[in-house]
């Protein structure tokens, strides 16, 4: 059931302006290709060319997880 | 039996339970009147946290990527994974765009992008040339889903279309029966079964010797390939080749109608930034089916007829027990209609919002708004099924290829349009124009290159332009380049000419608006004539006076 009181809305996008920068990090990670462009270190046997993509999404989903708690604030 | 009776015997019963289930979605939440837009189209805009969830990974992690990624990196190693990186890329932009376009679609109850670009830059005209650029940009891509299907057909042994049709046909009842809601069910189904197939990959390439060996192996397969291109890391000009991927594809996903329409059948705000906090876990899938195109490759696995779609379900054959390839094979066979059906939901609101009711008939009312979707619904799927039966499988790829490029000139409009109205709404549609015809003129010129570099095919060879000594860009990226310095260009000139702008019929605090806000209902009402109130208002002819709007307790609606 959605609570319908009617509270007036805050500006989320300007009160927590600085925490929205954090979002760069998941943006920039895995657009550096030249930088995780190699085969070592690898991990179980996987290159970390590979790894560290996959680690770039856990990395988005903490990073968002974080931003949102924050804003909802 | 034979293990391919038993691949058959599970494939069919759980393709035949998912439809049924496809059918019943009509009556899961059911609403008052389903022939509205609102209950239909974007169903009810009431979809909570999961159910969001599920149905946006459903519509935009498909069958097709499903398929296409193992495809590529069976076929050129490192630069099929650039899907991974740009699905990851694309959550916190998303993040934030998202829950704009969330917001300002419920104060105006819009349904489509092109409904977003039109009422911020004031021209209908804008919407309408966004809502085609869409309808095209997505019909390719639902033909590439059921050419998806087709492969597991394939891989099953069953020849012919009949399959193809019957599959189509079945989900196009349910679609055009429970709209909205029966991608959304099926997509929780569809994923119960992706756990499964995530899970016995990890095993197969647990028992079949780890990681390590199958990294050592298709290192050696792409050494002994003449391209150079190929390999387990990318080269050194390809890279720029791949980030131009990876950020074009990034931009691009967000702009499709589909994924529009999945964020805003949500419930509120918060549910649309949670959902983008947790797509990434989708990547994680998506990563581990681009692993096994490799484990593919290590295993000697070899597509059928040359047809490189056919690599997943060939391993999942090769691999897996009879009973547990079914499994697989049905998820795929899901994955592919899911988008399909949502797809085809999305174009068909688009032409009904932005072309139907604005140039054909001004005063439909929202049962009529339904029943022209539904129809156009009908219209999309048997269009994208006639594009595989009659023109080459080989060219619905490429149309799928200029569908990405060509949805990618609609950023300027819709998602810069989420941030700001300073464009012109005269520039950014000659802008859109021109980043059209010259992604259409460069793909038109880029020949497909077969080994030594003779030319396979003349035209529509392939989606990354070439600037010699192997630094290849994507053609969308170029395009994309192109539109904006015409939209900016534009609307700096027709401002020095005072020329007037659009009025923006959005007001910045509609890009904020949560549930709790009393206009998010109000504007609602008006613009649709949809009073949301109990008591099957939508049937309603009238609307309930104003001091009764918001108090009254609102139509069920279950957490799910």
């Amino acid at each position: 059931m959605i609570a319908h009181c009617y509270q007036a809305m805050p500006e989320p996008d300007q009160r927590h302006r600085p925490l929205y920068w954090l979002l760069v990090l998941p943006t920039v990670a895995p657009l550096a290709v030249p930088f995780y462009n190699r085969l070592e270190p690898t991990l179980l046997g996987v290159p970390f060319f590979y790894w560290y993509q996959l680690a770039c999404a856990v990395l988005a989903t903490v990073v968002i997880s974080i931003v949102y708690i924050g804003v909802r604030r | 039996m034979s293990d391919r009776d038993v691949e058959i015997a599970v494939f069919v019963l759980l393709m035949t339970v998912m439809m049924g289930l496809g059918l019943a979605a009509a009556r899961w939440r059911q609403p008052q009147s389903i022939h509205s837009l609102e209950e239909w189209g974007v169903g009810g805009r009431a979809f909570g946290s999961w159910v969001t969830w599920f149905l946006l990974g459903g519509s935009m992690y498909t069958a097709y990527t499903f398929v296409a990624v193992p495809a590529l990196t069976y076929g050129v190693g490192a630069l099929g994974f650039f899907a991974v990186p740009f699905a990851i890329a694309t959550t916190p932009v998303a993040f934030i765009l998202s829950a704009r376009a969330w917001s300002v679609s419920h104060r105006h109850g819009f349904v489509t992008p092109g409904e977003m670009a039109g009422a911020r830059f004031g021209s209908p005209g804008l919407a309408a040339l966004v809502a085609v650029t869409g309808i095209v940009a997505t019909m390719p891509y639902v033909s590439v889903q059921l050419l998806s299907l087709q492969a597991v057909f394939k891989t099953l042994g069953v020849d012919g279309e009949w399959p193809l049709l019957v599959a189509v046909g079945l989900v196009s009842v349910s679609t055009f029966r429970s709209g909205l809601r029966a991608p959304a069910l099926l997509s929780i189904a569809k994923d119960i079964l992706l756990v499964w197939v995530v899970v016995s990959g990890v095993l197969i390439v647990a028992m079949s010797g780890g990681w390590g060996t199958t990294f050592r192996r298709a290192a050696e397969h792409f050494a002994k390939t003449p391209s150079p291109a190929d390999g387990l890391l990318l080269s050194g000009p390809g890279q720029i080749g791949y980030l131009t991927m990876v950020v074009g594809s990034a931009l691009s996903i967000f702009a499709y109608p589909h994924a529009v329409i999945a964020i805003i059948a949500a419930r509120d705000r918060s549910t649309v930034q949670r959902n983008t906090a947790a797509l990434p876990v989708y990547c994680l899938a998506l990563g581990l089916m681009g692993l096994l195109g490799l484990f593919a490759v290590a295993n000697g696995v070899v597509p059928l007829g040359r047809d490189l779609n056919t690599i997943t379900p060939q391993l999942f054959h090769k691999l897996l027990p009879g009973w547990s390839a079914g499994i697989a094979y049905a998820t795929l066979g899901v994955a592919a209609l899911i988008p399909a059906a949502v797809m085809s939901i999305a174009a068909a609101n688009a032409f009904t919002r932005s072309i139907y009711r604005q140039y054909l008939r001004p005063d439909a009312g929202p049962a009529e708004e339904a029943r022209v979707s539904r129809w156009a619904s009908l219209v999309v799927k048997f269009g994208a099924v006639a594009v595989i039966l009659l023109l080459d499988p080989a060219y619905s790829a490429e149309l799928q290829l200029i569908g990405g490029a060509v949805i990618l000139q609609t950023i300027p409009a819709v998602m810069f349009g989420l941030t700001t109205a300073w464009l012109h709404r005269a520039a950014l549609i000659a802008g859109l124009v021109t980043g059209l015809v010259t992604a259409v003129a460069m793909l038109y010129r880029i020949p497909q290159l077969g080994p030594g570099g003779v030319v396979v095919k003349a035209h529509f060879g392939g989606s990354s332009w070439s600037f010699g000594d192997g630094v290849m860009v994507y053609v969308g990226l170029i395009a994309l380049l192109v539109n904006l310095v015409v939209s900016v260009a534009g609307t700096v000139l027709l401002r020095l000419a005072k020329v007037p702008a659009g009025i923006d019929r959005t007001r910045p605090e509609d890009y904020t608006a949560d549930v709790g806000d009393p206009m998010v209902k109000r504007l609602d009402d008006l613009l649709d004539g949809l009073p949301r109130t109990p008591g099957g208002a939508h049937t309603r002819p009238f609307a309930p006076p104003p001091h009764q709007r918001g108090v009254t307790t609102p139509r069920r609606r279950t957490r799910f």
